[in-house]
C-alpha cells in the first residue's frame, strides 16, 4: 500500500510524472506535493497513471487541483497510461470531459 | 433480502489515513472469498475506502477515533457497514454537492472533494446513511448469479459469527 513518484523532463516537452502504486487518503498528499511543484514551473505536466493499480476520490481530486493549477497559468495537463478500471473510474465521475486523456502513451515505465 | 446472514467479520481501525487501506483489502478478501469477480471486488473496495475516508476526515477533526467495518456475509451478497462515533454531517447539504462532473461545470465548479459519496451510491448496488452519535454507512452488492457458478462458504470460516 504505498506510492512512488519519479519525474523525467525534457527540455521544452514539459515534464513526465510517472506515479506508481496505489493512491488513496495516505498516499494523495505525497502526490499533490509532487505535483504541485511542478505545476508552478511547467506549461506541461503529463501525468502517466500506467503503474498505478488503485486510486480513489482523493487521488482523484489531487488530479482535479492539478488540472486547475495548470489551467490559472494556461499551462495545460495530459494524463495519459490509465488502465480499464481508471478509465471507468474518469468516466463514472464525468472527470473524462474535464482532462485531457492521451490513449496511446508512450510505453510508460519499465 | 430477507435471507438470514451467514456470517459476520469485524474490523476496527484508528481513523487514521494510514489505515484505510487495512479496510479495503480486508473486504476486498472477503468479496473474493465470496466469489465476486474482479471488478466487483474493486468497486467495493472503493466504496469502502470512500466510506472510511470520509469518517477520517470528517468524523473525529483529527482527533484519536476509530472506524469500524463490518461485513456481513448473505447467501446472495455482502453487506458492508461502515461506522464512526464522530461528528456526523448534514446529508442532504452533501447530497447537494455530490455527483459526477458535467462538461458544463465551470472550472470552480469542479471539485476536489465531494465524489466520494457519489462514487459509494455508484458503485454498489445500495447505500444507506444513517446519522446517530456518528455516521453509519451500510452498503450492499448482491452477487451475480449467472455469472458466479459456486461459492462455498462454511460457517466455521470466519473468526467471529453470530
Amino acid at each position: 500500500m504505498n506510492m512512488t513518484v519519479q519525474t523525467k523532463q525534457i527540455e521544452d516537452q514539459g515534464v513526465t510524472i510517472y506515479v506508481e502504486g496505489e493512491v488513496d487518503v495516505y498516499t494523495a498528499p505525497k502526490l499533490r506535493e509532487s505535483l504541485m511543484q511542478h505545476c508552478e514551473t511547467e506549461d506541461l505536466v503529463r501525468i502517466d497513471l500506467s503503474g498505478v493499480n488503485y486510486i480513489d476520490s482523493t487521488g482523484l481530486g489531487v488530479l482535479i487541483g492539478a488540472y486547475k493549477a495548470q489551467i490559472a497559468t494556461e499551462g495545460k495537463l495530459i494524463i495519459i497510461g490509465m488502465n480499464e478500471r481508471i478509465k471507468r473510474l474518469f468516466q463514472v465521475t464525468g472527470l473524462d470531459s474535464v482532462i485531457q486523456i492521451e490513449e496511446n502513451q508512450e510505453g510508460g515505465q519499465a | 433480502m430477507s435471507e438470514k446472514q451467514i456470517d459476520f467479520i469485524r474490523l476496527n481501525i484508528p481513523a487514521k489515513p494510514e489505515y484505510v487501506g487495512i479496510a479495503r483489502l480486508a473486504v476486498s478478501g472477503v468479496a473474493n472469498r465470496m466469489g465476486f469477480s474482479y471488478d466487483e471486488i474493486e468497486d467495493m473496495k472503493l466504496a469502502v475506502a470512500e466510506a472510511c475516508t470520509n469518517a477520517v476526515d470528517h468524523a473525529y477533526c483529527g482527533g484519536d477515533g476509530e472506524i469500524e467495518v463490518a461485513c456481513k456475509i448473505f447467501s446472495d451478497r455482502i453487506q458492508v457497514d461502515v461506522m464512526d462515533r464522530g461528528n456526523s454531517f448534514d446529508i442532504s447539504e452533501i447530497d447537494e454537492r455530490t455527483g459526477p462532473i458535467t462538461h458544463q461545470s465551470s472550472l470552480n465548479a469542479v471539485r476536489e472533494r465531494g465524489l466520494g459519496l457519489y462514487l459509494m451510491k455508484t458503485l454498489m448496488d445500495d447505500v444507506d446513511i444513517q446519522l446517530d452519535q456518528g455516521v453509519v454507512v451500510t452498503m450492499t452488492k448482491f452477487i451475480r448469479k449467472d455469472v458466479v457458478e459456486s461459492y462455498g462458504i462454511s460457517p466455521s470460516s470466519h473468526q467471529t459469527n453470530r
